[in-house]
This record gives C-alpha cells, sequence and structure tokens, in this order.
C-alpha cells in the first residue's frame, strides 16, 4: 500500500454499510439529520464541520466539508476564520494543560 | 486563474468558437447521460414551450467587465451591438402580442447607445422592463443619469453580486467591483430601489465563485440582507441563485483547472425533474444582437438558434410557431435542471 489515503476512496464510505447495513441506516439516518437546517443553519454546521475535520486531522473529511460549506454558502474567509477556532481550541487544549505542569511542579519542587 | 482584461474571442482562443465548446460538452464519448434522455425521467418526452412571458434581447456584448465566468464571453472589445432596426423589430412584435415583460441583456446593455430610447418606447407599450445592470457600468464617466432614468422608467434592475464581501466577488468580476457595485447599490436605495412600496426593485444575484452549486437561495438571501445592511446601509429585494453554465468561460475555467468531468457530473447526479418542469426557456424566448432568436441566453451563445419548426430571426417572428416550440437542448441545459434549478429569476424548484 503506497499510501493510506486515496481521493478515489471518499465515495466509497457507503461500503461501510456491507458488513453492518443496520448500523450503516441508522448512522446515515442521523448523519443527514445532524447537516439539515435546525436551530443551526447548514453553511454554519459545515464550517462546523470542516473545523472539526481540522481537528481530528482528516483528510477526506477537509475535502468533503470544504466542497460542502462552499456550496452552502461560504467564503474562504470564512472557512479560514472556522480553521482558526479548531487551532485555537486545539493549541488552547494543549496550553491549559500547563496548569497541570504547574500543579505537579508546585507539588514535587521547593 | 488570472483576472481577464478582454475577451477570449479578442485573443482568437478555441473555446471563444461556439463549435468547440458543443464539440465538449455534448462528446458522444463522455459518459453523462444525454439530456434528452434524462429529461425522459420527468414523464414527458420532450422539453416543450409553454407560451412567451418575458422576450429576452441581448442588445449587445461590449461591456465594462470581464468576468471570469461570462457565458457571453463579454468585454470591452466586443463590438456586436444592436441597431435601432433590430429594436423596431421587437417592438413591432411586442405591439402585436401581449408578452408582458422584456429582459434587457448584454454584455452592459447600457453601454448600447439606443439603450433609452429602447426603454421609452417599451414603456409607452406599457410592458415592465428588467435591466439586467452589473451595478459598475452605473459609477461609469457618462453614465451617471443612468440610475435615475431607470428608476424614472420603473425599470425593475437585476444585478449580479456573487457574494456580500469582496474577495469573491472581485475574484469572479474583478478588482475593485465589489466596492464600485456597493456604491452604486447606495445610489440604487438613494432612488428607492428595494425598498418596500418603492415599485422600484432591485434583485442581486449569487453565482458560485467557482466549480460547485448554489448554497440555499433563501438562506442566502437572509445572509446577503443582513450582512449588506449591516455593513452598507444598502436594500435589495430578492436575491437570485444562478447556476454557473459549463460553456463559454467558465467552460474555460473548468477545463484549464480539471475540474469539467467532477463539474459535469456533480450537475447530472443532481438533476431534478421539478427543476425541469420549470426551466425558463418553457415561457422565455430569446432574441441576439442581430436579431436571431434562441430559446435561452446560453442557446445564443452556443449559436444554437429555435429549430424544429420555429423562426430563426424575429423578422420572421410567429407567435403560433413560437409559443407550443420544442426546446433545443444539449448537455449544457444539465445547468438550468441541477438542484434547486436555474434561471435568470433564479432558483425554479
Amino acid at each position: 500500500m503506497e499510501t493510506y489515503y486515496k481521493p478515489q476512496d471518499l465515495p466509497r464510505f457507503s461500503e461501510m454499510g456491507e458488513g453492518a447495513p443496520e448500523l450503516w441506516k441508522k448512522f446515515s439516518d442521523w448523519y443527514g439529520s445532524v447537516f439539515a437546517a435546525g436551530a443551526l443553519s447548514e453553511r454554519e454546521k459545515a464550517l462546523i464541520a470542516l473545523a472539526v475535520a481540522h481537528a481530528v486531522q482528516c483528510p477526506y473529511c477537509i475535502d468533503a466539508y470544504t466542497q460542502e460549506s462552499l456550496a452552502k454558502g461560504a467564503d474562504l474567509e470564512q472557512m479560514t476564520e472556522a480553521v482558526h477556532v479548531a487551532c485555537a481550541i486545539r493549541g488552547g487544549a494543549s496550553l491549559v494543560h500547563g496548569v497541570q505542569m504547574k500543579n505537579v511542579n508546585e507539588k514535587i519542587t521547593m | 486563474m488570472q483576472a481577464r482584461h478582454k475577451s477570449m474571442k479578442a485573443f482568437g482562443e478555441l473555446l471563444a468558437d461556439a463549435n468547440e465548446q458543443l464539440k465538449i460538452i455534448n462528446n458522444p464519448e463522455a459518459h453523462f447521460i444525454p439530456f434528452d434522455k434524462k429529461f425522459e425521467t420527468t414523464g414527458k418526452d420532450l422539453l416543450l414551450a409553454d407560451g412567451i412571458e418575458i422576450l429576452q434581447v441581448n442588445i449587445g456584448k461590449m461591456c465594462n467587465q470581464v468576468c471570469k465566468h461570462c457565458h457571453v464571453d463579454a468585454g470591452p472589445d466586443r463590438k456586436e451591438i444592436m441597431t435601432r432596426e433590430t429594436m423596431q423589430q421587437c417592438l413591432d412584435i411586442l405591439s402585436k402580442t401581449e408578452i408582458p415583460t422584456v429582459d434587457l441583456t448584454g454584455g452592459a446593455p447600457e453601454l448600447n447607445p439606443d439603450f433609452k430610447w429602447f426603454v421609452e418606447e417599451i414603456k409607452k407599450l406599457g410592458r415592465h422592463v428588467i435591466v439586467r445592470s452589473n451595478l459598475t457600468i452605473l459609477e461609469s464617466i457618462g453614465f451617471g443619469d443612468y440610475a435615475e432614468f431607470m428608476a424614472n422608467h420603473k425599470c425593475e434592475i437585476t444585478s449580479s453580486l456573487p457574494y456580500y464581501r469582496a474577495s469573491f466577488t472581485d475574484k469572479q468580476r474583478g478588482n475593485g467591483v465589489f466596492e464600485k457595485s456597493i456604491s452604486a447599490i447606495k445610489k440604487l436605495t438613494v432612488l428607492g430601489y428595494g425598498k418596500e412600496n418603492s415599485g422600484l426593485i432591485l434583485n442581486l444575484v449569487y453565482n458560485p465563485v467557482g466549480a460547485f452549486l448554489p448554497a440555499s437561495q433563501e438562506q442566502l438571501e437572509k445572509d446577503y440582507k443582513r450582512e449588506l445592511w449591516n455593513n452598507h446601509q444598502v436594500v435589495f429585494n430578492n436575491l437570485y441563485t444562478i447556476t454557473n453554465m459549463p460553456i463559454s468561460r467558465f467552460l474555460d475555467y473548468l477545463i484549464q483547472s480539471g475540474n469539467y468531468d467532477s463539474y459535469m457530473q456533480r450537475l447530472v447526479d443532481s438533476f431534478n425533474p421539478a427543476a425541469a418542469a420549470n426551466v425558463m426557456c418553457r415561457f422565455t424566448i430569446s432574441v441576439g444582437w442581430d436579431g436571431q432568436l434562441y430559446d435561452c441566453d446560453f442557446n445564443q451563445m452556443l449559436d444554437l438558434n429555435m429549430d424544429h419548426g420555429a423562426p430563426k430571426h424575429i423578422r420572421d417572428f410567429n407567435f403560433s410557431l413560437i409559443e407550443k416550440r420544442r426546446i433545443v437542448t444539449g448537455q449544457h441545459c444539465y445547468g438550468c435542471t441541477a438542484g434547486a434549478g436555474s434561471s435568470c429569476g433564479g432558483a425554479t424548484a
């Protein structure tokens, strides 16, 4: 296997239903409902998905939700800001753990 | 993709030729199901017209802008301009029929020296006039009084503004276009356009700035109204979402960017029978700058005249041969039937 990630694998996502069709159906129905317009618009949900895609660093999701964000009416500035939100939370999550470092430091140093 | 300053025709580019475009989009070796065959899934064998609600007249291909997606390949170098004689032929048709609306397009229709005369004559016949203005022409030297002229004649104005922020708009339509467009909309707002009960209608048009389909027209309209009011204190009536047709400059972009196959596949996969039932060609006829007749402005740019027994020139206009005519179709027609549908009046489904 020359690479783990191939763009042509993304449209094959539904093949995951072959081993467990009922679970796939439940996942698909729920997934569709999650992204339907509700209290948040479809554009806002696509941008959240794009941010999460960067946080979990999923190339499939980044590809899919860049396209989806554009198709739901977002522009490059909005998508870039969404990615920055993901980065801020990732970076902030690391930094806030520094408090644990300080706690340990306080406990075992003079 | 670099900004353009002249049309594809000016540079003698291959895709400036309608036949070359048709070779690509109707290539029999492509694996896309033929449009006519797909249309049959709606339960009807043929796409047929059903009256004439709109006479759309392209009064010239000259334009002060050179937008990257333009299906007309319009630009400052284009010299094709409708003469007053051909305009008179259109007026003769109007006086003999009850076609209620005339939709003036181009290029920038204001660049035709007989634009004002034509509007005045149409209004004398009591018909509604829509002007597809690119907005920036209203800010150009020599055109300072055109907004007021259109307001005085109660023209409905429909204008492209591909996004409510500058970057996407300028990317598609040229540097500085957003700022000039906002300035023109401010002028129109002062005249009463977009305001309730003013009788002056301003519609904006969203085109995707790339190889994807438009978002929900309803949602985008809310976003545009909120953002344009909050940031620029301008108003408008309706937002129309229009899908980019895989012809002319947008076809060139699709091929150059390697997006042609995936975009066509997306259009085909998104075929919507409800949109197909309401395509604008069923209620519109399109007149070229030289009086040639077409089923729509896109067919006009592909040199696909009306056919199947309908006349090919306005001098031969015959209502009974046109009102129920069979529409000339091709693979580009998928552009009007994808998703929520697309027409000069926005989504159709």
